[in-house]
């Protein structure tokens, strides 16, 4: 098949309205795509957060929280999610949603604890001189300093996770990564294309939502909008 | 001799030494295409994206082509393969393509930080001896931009070494055969041991570049001790 002629079946593909609904159709394996990949990330974020938060306020662990990155980076994803789905988890929902949270810390206590250090000392021995609490310390002045490292933190991890649901199918999880799986094994090119271009299209979504977010909640680039305004 | 139906492979062990034994060759095989996949990516990525940083600096395009490759980086791999499909096939080739996008995205990066920290006053001070563009380039920026370039190349390496697995699944990842055709057989010994391979490999890679790093940038060891 030439490309181009490949380029009009996953038009075709993409647009039968065959392929948009059922248990089975796009919209279905989308929402499995992302409540996979949003319970993983809450689940990331509830174990990872209130970790780095503390060792960045107490200041050590800081070699964990490093390396925890690197080994993430070595140890390949979709080894670990073979190794749980012909283990003990057994092929289906759970391997994948295991490998998810397992792979997402990394980015979040890392970000989230680098965020944390690099906040001015003198900002925060000012806070203590003013007579804060520890408690009011982090609350008030550190966390919302790290923000902006917590948030990439937090979407790295969430595109990591979009790319391990994607893997995540060829264990039997779920998600729009079966599209992919099943063009493959019916040697369907249109559909093999398809599903990655719908993957594809998630992953840029989340990515381009999370810089959004990024941007309205940044405080130091709010502080500049509001006194933009006043100027 | 004992009776075979006794053995580790029939019982499926995770780890088996008669499997390390029988099927060492396969071993061999699949961790020289790692390998190769590795080195390929790697290096025809170095090869793209220093020049492609250069130009981008000099044209004031950096954040374009940052943003370029931030779109590259998310898509995922299984993904970024299937597209290279229509066009080359199930093949290593494909796999080759996908890699050398990955690591030329975040060695693109690298380089374009290393050569952006580069002290101005420096760059004024090579001018000021009468030093061209392209002497100032190979001299004095890239030598200087050489650690940011080399943690890039430990990044990129590290990160296609398990991203090459994944083309495991198109028959052509090196280690990630035997992880893939594991998965369908249900050979724990098989999965174990390609993953504990390419983890080392990962680990074995790292160390090496951090030796290259060492030795083509004496200066920050002088500095560091």
């Amino acid at each position: 098949m030439t490309p181009m002629g490949a380029f009009g079946d996953v038009v075709a593909w993409l647009t039968d309205p065959d392929h948009w609904h059922g248990s089975a159709g796009i919209p279905a394996r989308t929402w499995e795509h992302l409540v996979l990949s949003g319970t993983s990330l809450a689940v990331v974020c509830a174990l990872a957060l209130p970790l780095a938060l503390w060792l960045g306020h107490i200041g050590k662990g800081g070699a964990l929280a490093i390396n925890v990155t690197n080994i993430g980076r070595a140890v390949p994803v979709f080894a670990v999610l073979v190794l749980l789905a012909i283990g003990p988890l057994g092929l289906g929902a759970t391997a994948t949603i295991v490998a998810l949270i397992l792979f997402g810390i990394p980015p979040v206590l890392t970000n989230a604890y680098v965020g944390m250090r690099e906040v001015d000392r003198d900002t925060v021995e000012a806070a203590r001189g003013m007579g804060m609490t520890g408690w009011q310390t982090l609350r008030q002045v550190e966390l919302p300093l790290a923000l902006p490292l917590i948030l990439t933190g937090i979407r790295l991890a969430a595109v990591q996770i979009i790319a391990t649901a994607t893997l995540g199918a060829f264990v039997l999880g779920g998600g729009l990564g079966r599209f992919i799986n099943s063009g493959f094994g019916r040697q369907d090119q249109a559909e093999l294309v398809s599903g990655a271009v719908l993957v594809a299209a998630l992953a840029l979504t989340v990515e381009g939502a999370f810089e959004l977010l990024q941007r309205r909640l940044d405080p130091r680039r709010r502080v500049a909008r509001l006194s933009d305004r006043r100027v | 001799m004992r009776p075979l139906s006794t053995g580790c492979l029939v019982r499926n062990d995770w780890i088996c030494g008669e499997y390390l034994r029988s099927r060492r060759s396969e071993l061999q095989d699949a961790l020289t295409q790692h390998i190769t996949l590795t080195l390929v990516a790697v290096l025809v990525g170095l090869a793209v994206a220093v020049p492609l940083a250069i130009l981008a600096r000099r044209l004031h395009l950096t954040q374009v082509i940052l943003g370029a490759a931030t779109v590259i980086y998310t898509i995922p791999s299984v993904a970024l393969f299937s597209f290279f499909i229509p066009f080359t096939g199930i093949s290593a080739t494909t796999v080759a393509i996908g890699l050398v996008l990955y690591s030329l995205t975040v060695l693109v990066r690298n380089v374009v930080a290393g050569l952006d920290a580069v002290p101005d006053d420096v760059v004024e001070a090579a001018r000021g001896m009468g030093m061209g563009p392209t002497r100032m380039m190979l001299g004095v920026q890239l030598p200087l931009a050489l650690p940011a370039i080399m943690a890039g190349v430990r990044i990129a390496t590290v990160s296609t070494i398990s991203l090459t697995t994944v083309g495991g699944i198109i028959d052509s990842g090196g280690l990630g055969n035997l992880i893939f055709g594991g998965l369908q057989t249900t050979f724990r010994a098989q999965v174990l041991t390609a993953s504990v391979l390419c983890v080392v490999l990962a680990i074995a890679a790292d160390l090496v570049l951090l030796g290259v790093q060492r030795m083509i940038t004496p200066w920050q060891r002088v500095a560091s001790r």
